[in-house]
């Protein structure tokens, strides 16, 4: 190599490892620092103020969110403010990775226990004050390896949704609301018609779980993968005879895009959804009159699955100690009725749960759930064993209970040990 | 040597003089204001590329976990491990590797032998001076190409929804259309089961790689990556068609009208003169097609997110999902260098086969006068 080519390649390296260096010292910021103040009682504390990033459901949730804060920081006197992500995991993901996280963000059970793993997340939960009104169940939601790591921010229930409207037209009455698995096939038998079926659910765990709940099954129980017990195959069994005989159908499988819009364009008279279907009906389908009732029980009992969210907090936030008093007042039962009344969700802590009776009569069912309702997996992988078990779910009317349930036994298995 | 003498003591008798008439190559302050202006690139490529693509690396054979500096003292080095997880130990991630591997695989062997022929064809019509109204139609074919890929992605979910104008044309003449973005089935298996096959021969369905069985390798593109893979061939055929018209406008009437003279038909003419003609641009188009076929995200991330049943999953996806979703980073980036790989193969291998060949002796010879040049390539 001649001497002039040698010394363009060094140049050419030197610019490089400038650009590097230049690269370096902008990541400064990558570094573990923690450096934004005093630490107090393992809680970081400074003037900073609080960024807050949320998974809104639409502008009444950032509204509902955005006064809340504004009215904490108002009594506090600590600056926060509001964001609405556009995707919260991947902007999780990417705040993490640089060191510079938002201090409280909306976090879903499932994403816990990933960054709960990589050291990403301030276990905070045993300092909240109101500790103890969290509804149990939820407070296990959000419990890795001993450590309850955030607060429920509010919860949802599946439960029966029905269209009062084609109930009466089969000639069915209040008295009929199926409450076992054998009327829940009756009826839905009588509510099936030429261009209708009885009932749609979308073709996901999220929804056939309950079955699973109802036949005394599950997919972790305490600590171990049971997804191959003889009662979840029953209940995959009697989703897949009733898919078969056209009583039951996956919302996918009708042109829908969720069980909800199915119910609402009247393809099925009856759907399992979660409090979210008021919603969804109000805005699109204000027509359709429902009711709620209760999952009818199974075998094994009653049983639904609960949806939760928390409120996490970053190990890398500069004034944890302001994120926690904004999470409790986020908490409180005030603040929970006024977030349900905006957009609907049930509060997470048993206190509120009189007043929220009080204000949605007909939607007890989903709160009454709480009392039974299992929640999905939350270790950490079980997100991608959960979306591998939807993926055959899917055809389920195809496939074989018992060697779908056997290989999802295998993948759990191997997340927790 | 004396005239080059002034250039000073580096100067080098093997590099011949640059141009005519400057025997003295580049002065050694002409060098440095070279490396001056490029710096900038060189700047840019680095810090947005170079570094980057070494990080990445990095962090495929480390165990970060996405939180702080991957260079930081607590990330350690695993070697392959990130790797063997997505191809040998048979888990789910495995599984998933495979099967996105699968899915990509029917659409990059469906789309770029389409994409090229439909792309090669529409040049051809809007490449005649007979034909009326041109501009139009370049226009027209290149517009799906300009458009974003999410806003066709979502034009196309409405377009082959259940009840979507797709089904519906189709419902005119009697076809009951499938829900496209819902259907799992591989159309392979689909065809076989309109038979009467359903279960594959036990020599397939008990074997197979990377978690998935023989059979359900071959089960095809699903129907909901037929869709996708009908909507790459529509977005970018509008590009490559440009491509082939340039390369078209190059050749010279003369071969054509020789061809003619010589009694050749439109389709000899297009097989035997027009088509070799076009092979640097045939290379170009190949190549660009392999390359952004292996690589489709966009459409996936907005569109299905790997669903219905998994069966439009990606390798790109896949490997995002890894990362962003379940915080498996190494596994994420180790997906990304394979699929480079993956594509670093398919490209050398386009190379050997499109490579010039020398003309065969058989064929050399309808060409020859003199017997004595015959061995001549």
């Amino acid at each position: 190599m001649s001497s002039h080519r040698t010394r363009s390649a060094l140049g050419a390296t030197a610019l490089l490892a400038a650009g590097a260096l230049t690269l370096t010292a902008c990541g400064s910021g990558f570094d573990d620092a923690g450096d934004g103040g005093s630490t107090d009682g393992g809680f970081t504390s400074s003037d900073d103020a609080l960024t807050v990033v949320i998974g809104s459901s639409g502008d009444a949730e950032t509204e509902a969110v955005t006064a809340a804060v504004a009215a904490w920081s108002e009594q506090s006197g600590v600056d926060a403010t509001v964001q609405a992500a556009t995707d919260l995991p991947q902007q999780l993901s990417q705040g993490f990775a640089a060191g510079s996280p938002p201090d409280v963000f909306y976090l879903s059970a499932d994403a816990m226990a990933g960054y709960a793993g990589n050291g990403s997340l301030q276990p905070y939960g045993d300092e909240l004050s109101n500790r103890d009104d969290f509804y149990p169940s939820l407070v296990e939601n959000f419990t890795v390896d001993d450590q309850f790591y955030c607060a429920p921010k509010d919860f949802s229930t599946l439960a029966l949704v029905i269209n009062t409207q084609l109930w009466e037209q089969a000639g069915l009455t209040e008295a009929d609301i199926p409450t076992d698995w054998d009327q829940l096939a009756s009826v839905a038998q009588q509510l099936t018609t030429d261009g209708r079926v009885g009932l749609a659910f979308g073709a996901e765990y999220q929804r056939l779980g309950a079955f699973m709940a109802q036949a005394g099954g599950g997919l972790i129980t305490d600590g171990a993968a049971t997804a191959d017990s003889s009662e979840n195959v029953e209940a995959l069994e009697y989703v897949k005879t009733h898919l078969a005989d056209g009583t039951f159908a996956y919302a996918a499988d009708l042109g829908a895009g969720w069980g909800g819009e199915a119910f609402g364009k009247q393809l099925s008279a009856m759907t399992i959804e979660g409090n979210w279907i008021t919603g969804g009906l109000a805005a699109d389908y204000p027509d359709v009159a429902y009711t709620v009732a209760p999952l009818p029980a199974g075998p094994g009992g009653q049983g639904t699955l609960q949806f939760t969210n928390c409120w996490g907090m970053a190990a890398d936030s500069p004034n944890q100690q302001a994120a926690l008093e904004l999470i409790e007042f986020l908490t409180s039962t005030d603040q929970q009725l006024a977030f349900s009344d905006a957009f609907g969700p049930m509060p997470s802590i048993q206190s509120a749960a009189d007043a929220w009776r009080e204000a949605n009569p007909e939607l007890e069912a989903f709160l009454d759930g709480a009392e039974y309702a299992q929640f999905p997996p939350n270790q950490d992988g079980s997100a991608d064993v959960i979306t591998d078990f939807n993926s055959q779910l899917e055809s389920l009317s195809s496939g074989d209970p018992t060697s779908i349930l056997d290989s999802v036994q295998s993948n759990l298995e191997a997340i927790v040990g | 040597m004396a005239a080059i003498a002034p250039v000073g003591p580096r100067a080098r008798r093997s590099t011949p003089p640059r141009r005519a008439g400057s025997p003295r190559g580049i002065q050694r302050g002409e060098a440095a204001a070279g490396w001056l202006f490029v710096s900038p690139v060189i700047v840019i490529l680095g810090v947005f590329m170079l570094v980057p693509v070494v990080m990445a690396l990095w962090v495929s054979v480390s165990d970060w976990g996405g939180r702080g500096s991957p260079l930081s003292s607590d990330v350690s080095f695993i070697g392959l491990q990130n790797y063997a997880a997505v191809t040998t130990e048979g888990g789910l991630a495995t599984r998933d590797f495979g099967i996105a591997l699968r899915n990509n695989a029917w659409y990059v062997l469906l789309v770029v032998p389409l994409q090229t022929a439909l792309s090669l064809f529409l040049a051809l019509l809007v490449n005649r001076a007979i034909l009326r109204g041109r501009g139009f139609f370049r226009t027209a074919f290149y517009f799906p190409s300009v458009t974003s890929s999410v806003a066709i992605t979502v034009l196309w979910l409405f377009l082959f929804s259940s009840s979507g104008v797709v089904n519906e044309v189709l419902s005119w003449i009697g076809v009951t259309g499938p829900n496209w973005f819902n259907d799992p089935g591989g159309i392979l298996h689909n065809a076989l089961a309109a038979v009467g096959i359903t279960q594959g021969p036990a020599a397939l369905t008990d074997g197979g790689v990377l978690g998935v069985s023989w059979w359900d390798w071959l089960a095809g593109p699903s129907v909901a990556m037929s869709a996708f893979i009908l909507m790459a061939v529509f977005t970018t055929s509008g590009t490559f068609m440009l491509l082939f018209l340039a390369g078209l406008q190059n050749i010279g009437a003369e071969t054509e009208e020789a061809a003619m003279v010589d009694g050749a038909s439109g389709w000899q003419r297009f097989w035997r003169v027009t088509l070799p003609q076009l092979k640097p641009v045939l290379f170009t188009v190949l190549t660009l097609g392999l390359i952004g076929t292996w690589q489709v995200f966009d459409q996936i991330y907005t569109g299905t997110q790997g669903g219905p049943s998994k069966t439009t999953l990606t390798p790109a996806y896949l490997s995002y999902q890894a990362a962003f979703g379940s915080q498996d980073w190494g596994q994420g980036a180790a997906i990304a260098f394979m699929l480079f790989a993956i594509i670093v193969f398919f490209t050398i291998v386009q190379r050997i086969v499109l490579r010039d060949r020398p003309v065969s002796a058989r064929r050399a010879r309808q060409y020859q006068v003199r017997t004595d040049r015959r061995r001549q390539p």
